[in-house]
């Protein structure tokens, strides 16, 4: 909402610096964005009228001016402008001055003659012809005697040109501010001065409007009151200098009389007004019903649209006229040759107003305050407002009566003053006489104790509302600041305690975490080669997406990660790891919402990583957890991965994880040309065995003794196995077995490898003898044996 | 022969002064005083002397050899140390050399803000709870105070899944969530993410993070909600600190606010930061409207409390100087590595 200060001073007299006026309203409530000076970048512009004016002499078609500025001499300015003549006021640009668009002025000579400056056009003053319908497009704007005509003075000032215009930006409870005058009176009450509120009268016309106009409301709920009023022999001409002024302050371009008239009230009182052709309403009738199915309407901006059976229009006995509450038609529209109109002044149905102008995807300056849900109540203050202005700009003469149709009144709201209650919620204290002064300098009434809104104001309903009103004028700033009491404890859950462990971990060995994206393409599933069976596809799918490319919730963050492993390739960073404790959505139907289940998802490229690097995470973080009897079984069963270079982790039944290098058909998809490994853990399951709890182990009183065991075997055989043989066993006195070597080569033979453990053998009770120690690995090496694996000789 | 004593020990101090290696030391340690060496030899002819003389001589001989003895412990001292200063001079290294760098991993920058945001109000007694982010219109609007048809829906765009199910444009709906499993007292945080159908651009994202916070408790009033909010700014921008509360409309919350922060980069004066305001919003909230407590079925005659929601997006794009929300989605590891 842009406010015209001008206007505003119309109902409350404040002379206030911008800043403090901006500040002190905002405080209130009444947020301001920002303000702007008009005609701010204009320098040395002044009013000047053609005292003599002959061609130039080297030239057909420049005029060499001589401009009375108010001085004692003229000042000569030469023009290739075609309309001036003597005695014609215009604005002379004089040496050194800026016009609209910062564009600078200096003297000069223009094919030897001098110029001291330059005479404008409207444009050249930031204005239009709308502004100023006496000027032409293409020559000089002369200026009439609607301005006070004083060469020499700025032109800023002659033009009136000089308001000042706020944005506020008005939250969505408070339609009433969407208006001058609301915000007028929020002002006088910020600022502590009077606010009169305009209060039409209508000179008695002629005629009787029941002659003219029928109006029927067929859908009560839609349209809570319809007046229409009529106005004969209208005379089309361009509005006043100071309505026109204040429309353009507000943002709105004059066009004429009575178009003006309606958006002057509207923005005047906050009610959108329409003016109808009565010519062109068929057997004079107002119809404000539903659309029938496949109607279609051609609005004021020329567009054709079709409608659909839930909006509401105004209708004649035929067709529709206009869309209710958002746009006229273009067919019954105010033209020139118009000489009967119809007033509209009603109230639609602030939901249906918005749906349908959303529907038709055009949010006008009516809609806009329709869909914030107004009161009928306004209906006939403005119709008045606008007969009366009708009658002071003599636009017309205004038929007698009014056709009031009013099904639908909003029951006034009630409620006590209560002020124990307001002031135990705001943690103030004032008397209720206090209270009850605070709520009259808005319009609120209080008689025996009991509050009465007034009717502009739609978002009362509650004590707590009326606590608002008072906290806002008692001084947000006046309330004390206390620190909360009472005693509380803070805790982390066990779960964010895991969580922050995880994450941690993660940092500590070289992960940076990530944040991306919580929904994905569904293509993304094809990318990383998904079976069409899979149950991954089943998604969550947004059903009014942006795009398709964050269309569905996604059921794996494996995309997520490729993708940004991609962009940091394509960015040529040679290598990098990355982690996210990633959301993912399993759906559940339309009835149920989603698990939303979060994977630790990881991920690696460059030359330092392999799958034992991916894998060596994956054994570290469990090992951090205590989550100690995982295992790793080779697995290729998806797409996504290599078939030969995949693990799935698992704890007995539980399955927690996959790790593995990237298929390079799916890093091909993503024009990754890096290997890539990507490992996931389910972090719930991980929580549910993790095993953090610590306790001391005593320190070994006795040495250990090392054997080293170099076996040769198939190369199929899983150093696993080897492993398990081992532990399984060597008995009690076995520590630790450690791989330290795999080979396979020509000297193994075709088909083996050699694969060497180092076993920790150790007692906590003496120190072992050699032959304890080799008895061990005898018994380990004979297990070793049954399973395929020989001494390395 | 005392006389070639002395003159022994004064060859042997002139020797040793020019000795500079150990081996040379060694050679004269035994010509001086090995079985071969001077002093023995002088030692060997006492039987040519008188019997007076001889205790004078030996006596004498076996004072110089103890001399010459220390003097060339002194010299093998000396010769050692040089030796291992020449040792650690060639050792010498570059210290401008780059080090060797262990890889660590960054936090993002968005989990830092909200570590530190956790952080401070688990300093005021604040759980840290969470919420479904696919979520009922139930939680997400309509106990919210936000029917159907409520303008205020048209203000926050939302990504629907169903009619009745769609993706929280708010961390609001933990509110209720919060109300229905606990009871009063309580105080929480709800951080997450949240959704709106905005285009991406370098302030909007579809999706961003919002942190909730409610209180409830007996007498909560709308000067609790103002000092704990004053706490959380200075805590986080330190106690210079000015704080500013607007009144602003939430259907959720009666009355509603929205607070500044003096401008961290120019203290209020006003800068290209606080687009010359001298203030930068940080936050919503207000007293938590009745409606909302009934609906999450907390008595509303006993209990009062407030709510509010901050954009972490915004607090670590002011923290850290980011002009581009995109960056914080984007995952670029030279991004990633600043922080």
């Amino acid at each position: 909402m842009i406010l015209s200060k001008r206007w505003l001073n119309d109902y409350c007299k404040i002379d206030i610096d911008d800043k403090e006026f901006a500040e002190a309203i905002t405080l209130t409530g009444s947020k301001v964005e920002g303000w702007e000076h008009e005609g701010e970048e204009l320098k040395n512009i002044v009013l000047g009228k053609i005292a003599a004016i002959e061609k130039h002499p080297d030239s057909d078609h420049l005029w060499v001016c001589q401009v009375d500025i108010g001085a004692e001499e003229p000042v000569q300015i030469v023009t290739g402008a075609q309309n001036l003549k003597t005695g014609d006021y215009v604005p002379a640009a004089l040496h050194k001055s800026v016009v609209a668009g910062g564009q600078k002025i200096t003297k000069g000579k223009l094919r030897g003659v001098l110029s001291n400056g330059m005479l404008c056009s409207v444009a050249e003053l930031g204005l239009t012809v709308n502004d100023f319908p006496n000027a032409i497009e293409d020559g000089i704007m002369t200026i009439t005697d609607e301005c006070e005509l004083e060469p020499g003075k700025d032109i800023r000032e002659v033009l009136r040109f000089n308001d000042t215009k706020i944005e506020f930006e008005i939250t969505s409870n408070r339609s009433d501010c969407m208006s001058v005058t609301g915000l007028a009176r929020e002002a006088a009450a910020t600022f502590g001065t009077k606010f009169n509120m305009p209060k039409p009268i209508v000179n008695k016309g002629h005629g009787d409007v029941n002659e003219h106009l029928k109006v029927t409301i067929h859908n009560p709920e839609l349209c809570y009151r319809y007046i229409g009023a009529v106005v004969e022999n209208v005379r089309i001409k361009p509005s006043p200098l100071w309505l026109r002024e204040r429309l353009r302050a507000s943002g709105v371009r004059p066009i004429n009389n009575i178009v003006d008239i309606t958006n002057f009230v509207m923005l005047e009182l906050g009610q959108p007004m329409h003016a109808f052709d009565l010519r062109y309403l068929e057997g004079n009738e107002v119809n404000v019903r539903n659309a029938k199915a496949g109607e279609t309407i051609t609005t004021l901006d020329g567009e054709e649209r079709t409608l659909t059976e839930d909006m509401l229009v105004i209708a004649d006995a035929e067709k529709p006229v206009a869309v209710a509450g958002v746009m006229g038609g273009e067919y019954s529209g105010i033209m020139d040759d118009t000489t009967t109109i119809v007033f509209e002044s009603a109230c639609f149905n602030g939901y249906s107003v918005r749906s349908t102008a959303k529907a038709l995807g055009m949010r006008t300056e009516s809609s806009s305050r329709y869909e914030k849900e107004l009161n009928p109540e306004s209906c006939m203050l403005c119709i008045m407002r606008a007969l009366e202005l009708l009658q002071m700009l003599d636009a017309g003469d205004v038929v007698n009566g009014m056709i009031d149709v009013f099904p639908t009144p909003k029951p006034e709201v009630t409620l006590p003053l209560d002020a124990k209650w307001i002031n135990d919620f705001i943690g103030i204290n004032l008397s209720a006489d206090e209270m009850t002064a605070i709520l009259e300098k808005i319009g609120f009434t209080v008689e025996n104790g009991i509050i009465t809104a007034p009717y502009f104001r739609n978002d009362i309903e509650h004590q707590a509302d009326i606590s608002e009103e008072i906290a806002r004028f008692y001084g947000f700033e006046k309330i004390p600041n206390k620190k909360l009491g009472g005693v509380a404890e803070a805790k982390l859950t066990e779960e964010q305690q895991f969580e922050r462990l995880v994450e941690t971990t993660m940092r500590a060995i070289g992960y940076n975490e990530i944040s991306t994206f919580s929904f994905i393409s569904p293509k993304a599933y094809d990318k990383i080669l998904l079976a069409e069976e899979s149950e991954m596809r089943n998604s969550v799918v947004i059903s009014n997406p942006l795009g398709e490319d964050t269309s569905v919730m996604r059921t794996t963050a494996i995309p997520s990660m490729l993708e940004v492993i991609a962009r940091n390739y394509n960015y040529r960073t040679p290598g990098g790891k990355f982690y996210e404790n990633a959301t993912t959505y399993k759906s559940n139907g339309l009835s149920e919402l989603p698990d939303e289940k979060k994977m630790l998802t990881f991920g690696e490229y460059g030359p330092q990583s392999d799958f034992y690097t991916i894998k060596g995470t994956a054994e570290e973080l469990l090992a951090v957890l205590g989550i100690q009897d995982a295992e790793f079984v080779a697995y290729k069963n998806s797409a996504t991965f290599h078939p030969g270079r995949t693990a799935k982790i698992v704890v007995g039944d539980t399955e927690l994880g996959i790790i593995g290098e990237i298929h390079p058909n799916v890093c091909k998809n993503y024009k990754i040309g890096a290997k890539t490994y990507i490992g996931y853990l389910d972090s719930s399951a991980l929580f549910a065995i993790k095993n953090t709890e610590r306790v001391y182990q005593q320190l070994p009183k006795f040495p250990a003794l090392t054997r080293d065991l170099s076996l040769v075997c198939d190369k199929q055989l899983e150093v696993g196995a080897l492993k398990r043989a081992i532990t399984q066993s060597a008995g009690k006195i076995l520590e630790k077995v450690e791989l330290f070597d795999i080979f396979e080569g020509a000297q193994v033979g075709t088909g083996k490898k050699s694969v060497a453990f180092s076993l920790t053998l150790r007692s906590p009770e003496r120190t072992l003898t050699d032959s304890e120690a080799d008895n061990a690995v005898q018994k380990a090496l004979d297990a070793l044996i049954k399973i395929g694996a020989q001494i390395r000789s | 022969m005392l006389k070639k004593l002395d003159e022994i020990k004064q060859q042997a101090i002139e020797e040793l002064g020019n000795i500079t290696d150990k081996a040379d030391l060694e050679a004269l340690r035994v010509a001086k005083l090995g079985k071969k060496g001077v002093i023995t030899g002088i030692l060997k002819q006492m039987g040519s002397l008188s019997a007076e003389e001889r205790p004078i001589v030996g006596q004498k001989a076996n004072q110089i050899r103890g001399e010459i003895e220390s003097l060339i412990k002194q010299k093998q001292a000396q010769l050692q140390q040089a030796e291992q200063e020449r040792k650690l001079a060639a050792e010498t290294v570059d210290v401008t050399v780059p080090g060797k760098k262990p890889e660590i991993g960054h936090t993002h920058p968005l989990s830092i803000v909200l570590d530190e945001v956790k952080e401070i109000f688990s300093g005021m007694g604040f759980d840290v709870v969470e919420g479904p982010e696919v979520e009922w219109d139930y939680y997400n609007f309509e106990a919210l105070n936000i029917p159907k048809g409520h303008p205020a829906r048209d203000t926050q765009d939302t990504f629907y899944i169903t009619e009745n199910m769609l993706l929280r444009t708010q961390t609001s709906p933990v509110q209720i969530r919060t109300m229905e499993k606990r009871n009063p007292p309580l105080r929480v945080i709800a951080p997450g993410r949240v959704y709106r159908s905005d285009a991406v651009d370098a302030t909007h994202s579809p999706l961003f993070h919002q942190i909730e916070g409610l209180v409830l408790d007996e007498g909560i009033t709308m000067a609790d909600l103002k000092g704990t909010l004053e706490a959380f700014a200075k805590r986080l921008y330190g106690e210079q600190t000015k704080t500013r509360f607007r009144p602003h409309h939430f259907p959720f919350t009666e009355p509603s606010c929205e607070m500044d922060v003096s401008c961290f980069k120019c203290g209020g004066k006003g800068c290209s930061m606080c687009k010359g305001e001298g203030w930068i919003e940080i936050l919503g909230g207000g007293m938590v409207h009745p409606k909302v407590l009934k609906n999450g079925g907390v008595d509303a005659d006993k209990y009062s409390g407030f709510a509010f929601g901050i954009g972490l997006e915004r607090l670590v794009m002011f923290r850290f100087g980011i002009d581009d929300m995109r960056l914080l989605y984007e995952n670029n590891l030279k991004f990633l590595e600043q922080f």
